[in-house]
């Protein structure tokens, strides 16, 4: 993990905040996969499981007011943004205490109180609309900024070119967060993907643009410190390619015959959450006793999430005619 | 009550106007919308930006840009008019149409909504071909969630659009080409006109005939000729094709026992298919005359002149139809 020199550095109230939701992503991922091979929960499920310091740090600088709009993958992003876990669950289970009272599962998780806008299962749509929702916060006068979270293959879709040609043009307050986790799909990168790094697509679109080492949190810390930074002081959007990689294929049951053989394996050893973790003991951030505790608060809320969500009634016919429109369809 | 002489276009942007100055929240963008670049295709916009500034922005030829940012301003509670030039031009927006757009609210369990308004231009019989001309309504109203409107004359242009902009949820605003040369006097207080309410352009006794947009305007140079036919012709224009009004096309339906729909776009799986069989449905054993439809056939809006006035129903096919029905 590198530490440079001048770029923005976290301290330890920072770091051990970043853990925190890293764990939370963790544990309810973790919950989710055992809870669906169970046969308790059926969902397509799209693991983030290796990406968690990208969510983690970006969501340390944003407020309720700070919005984002992610994908299908998005979970993570918006259980980093502390969104509460009782209607996430409900709302998986296809209950009507879920977000979004059961019509729109995993992949449309939806909770404005904590800024989460838009959960697409359209590759690159999270972008044009984050730049609409930036474009109120720039008519408002508002500091708020607005996260646009997309995969690597979601940078070759038309809408990612338009959305990042208006954002630049407009200096709208919108931060491309892309986890680049190798894969789109089942296609690797470079089988897919002209330039060897996605970030060099901002230069074409007047805004700066950074690769960066998406498991290394103090890398993440300082590039999104900066792009917070510009797009609070109206200075326009930023492109942020965040290397990572994802342990569990493209959804649940993936074989990830597609990959070369020992290419998971490595990815593996460099999973960040115990690397970071022991950093926090090394460096004396955290305590063994401080960071088990803050486990077992996080896997207490999961499992009460998941009961909560569980026992939640399914939802009655009546919701196929309603939210349609505004106005309630007849029968 | 005093009133004013206009055009189609010139009653949305009276209305584009009212709107505005009613609502700071009402934002209007597209490509050429501001007034240095011509205030839109048909200058719709036209004074809009020099009067309201940056509420106007001009915009990159990037149509799932445009969709996309009226969608996120809207969701934050802004009231975003987006042109999207031609009709032909949604279809590379369609994502942010139908899967955002019209599906948001549902999909949020109400959480959020988008209330845009997208205004576009279409219509044959300017030579324009194969990807600029096509009537599309049949597409977005098989959407759950949008809604979908096409006024024929200056005052329900007007009225229409001041609706669509109050509305909450989105709508498709159709500007059909042969709806805009003939203009007619609009009330200078002209309000906002429902959604979704049908208006009898001339009552009748023999045959309902229902249309829409540029063919209620084509029906009306029928109008001649079914009296000469001696055929007493009730002309309904739908206005909104979704949601439509189902009540007024079955009461005159019921009253007339017979039915000819007409629409510009093209007749197989068309508009018309869903109101013929919603009458034949509800109205069976009542008619004296099979539900007749005249739509566009099933062939790309050709270019050669000759071509394209063969491609559209014209007045005197509505007459011929008309006439069938009674015999």
């Amino acid at each position: 993990m590198s530490e440079a020199s001048n770029a923005p550095q976290p301290d330890t109230k920072a770091l051990v905040d970043i853990y925190r939701r890293m764990v939370r992503i963790e544990r309810n991922d973790d919950a989710i996969l055992s809870t669906i091979r169970k046969g308790r929960l059926q969902m397509p499920y799209y693991s983030a499981r290796g990406q968690e310091v990208i969510p983690a740090t970006v969501s340390h600088f944003l407020t309720d007011e700070d919005q984002i709009c992610t994908i299908y993958r998005g979970i993570q992003d918006m259980v980093a943004k502390d969104m509460p876990l009782k209607p996430l669950w409900a709302e998986i289970a296809g209950r009507v205490d879920g977000t979004c009272k059961g019509k729109g599962g995993p992949m449309h998780l939806t909770h404005p109180e904590t800024g989460v806008m838009v959960t697409t299962g359209i590759v690159g749509s999270s972008m044009p609309i984050a730049n609409g929702l930036a474009w109120a916060a720039q008519l408002d006068g508002s500091k708020r900024v607005v996260i646009a979270y997309f995969g690597d293959g979601a940078s070759n879709i038309g809408a990612f070119h338009e959305a990042m040609n208006l954002a630049g043009l407009w200096k709208l307050p919108v931060i491309f967060v892309c986890p680049n986790n190798r894969y789109a799909e089942h296609t690797s990168f470079e089988k897919g993907t002209a330039v060897d790094k996605i970030s060099k697509r901002a230069v074409g679109y007047g805004m700066p643009g950074f690769t960066i080492d998406g498991n290394d949190p103090f890398e993440m810390y300082a590039h999104v410190a900066t792009a917070i930074d510009r797009a609070r002081a109206g200075e326009g959007p930023t492109l942020l390619e965040c290397n990572t990689f994802r342990f569990m294929g493209h959804v649940l049951g993936d074989d990830m015959k597609y990959m070369p053989e020992g290419e998971l394996a490595k990815a593996k050893e460099n999973d960040p959450l115990p690397a970071f973790r022991q950093k926090l003991l090394d460096d004396g951030h955290a305590t063994e006793a401080q960071l088990e505790e803050m486990t077992q608060q996080i896997e207490q809320e999961v499992a009460a999430a998941r009961e909560f969500g569980m026992a939640s009634e399914v939802p009655s016919a009546d919701e196929l005619r309603r939210d349609v429109f505004e106005q309630e369809m007849s029968a | 009550m005093s009133t004013t002489k206009m055009h189609a276009i010139q009653g949305v942007n009276a209305a584009l106007h009212q709107a505005m100055t009613e609502d700071e929240k009402v934002l209007v963008l597209g490509e050429d919308i501001a007034d240095p670049e011509g205030g839109g295709i048909t200058g719709a916009a036209q004074g809009l930006s020099t009067k309201f500034g940056d509420r106007v922005r001009s915009t990159p030829i990037s149509e799932q840009a445009i969709v996309g940012a009226a969608i996120g301003a809207a969701m934050a509670g802004y009231k975003p008019v987006a042109e999207i030039m031609l009709m032909n031009f949604t279809t590379v927006a369609m994502d942010m149409i139908f899967n955002h757009a019209a599906k948001l609210r549902f999909m949020s369990g109400g959480q959020t909504s988008v209330p845009i308004v997208i205004r576009t231009l279409t219509g044959a019989g300017w030579q324009t071909a194969g990807q600029h001309a096509d009537h599309l309504e049949g597409w977005f109203a098989h959407a759950a969630g949008i809604k979908v409107v096409a006024p024929s004359s200056p005052a329900d242009y007007k009225g229409l659009m001041l609706s669509c902009i109050q509305d909450p949820d989105p709508c498709i605003f159709i500007e059909s080409a042969g709806t805009m040369f003939i203009p007619s006097e609009v009330d200078d207080d002209q309000g906002p006109i429902p959604l979704g309410k049908a208006r009898i352009v001339q009552e009748g006794t023999d045959v309902t005939l229902v249309t829409w947009s540029s063919q209620c305007i084509r029906a009306q140079m029928a109008l001649e000729g079914f009296a000469e036919a001696g055929v007493s012709v009730e002309l309904i224009d739908l206005r909104t094709i979704s949601p439509w009004d189902r009540e007024t096309v079955l009461a005159s339906a019921q009253k007339t026992g017979r039915v000819l729909i007409a629409h510009e776009a093209v007749r197989d799986f068309g508009p018309g298919a869903e109101i013929a069989a919603t009458i034949n449905e509800e109205l069976f054993g009542k008619l004296k005359a099979p539900v007749r439809r005249l739509g566009a056939p099933k062939c790309p809006v050709p270019f050669a002149k000759a071509l394209e006035d063969a491609y559209i129903v014209q007045p005197a096919d509505m007459i011929a139809a008309v006439k069938g029905l009674m015999s």
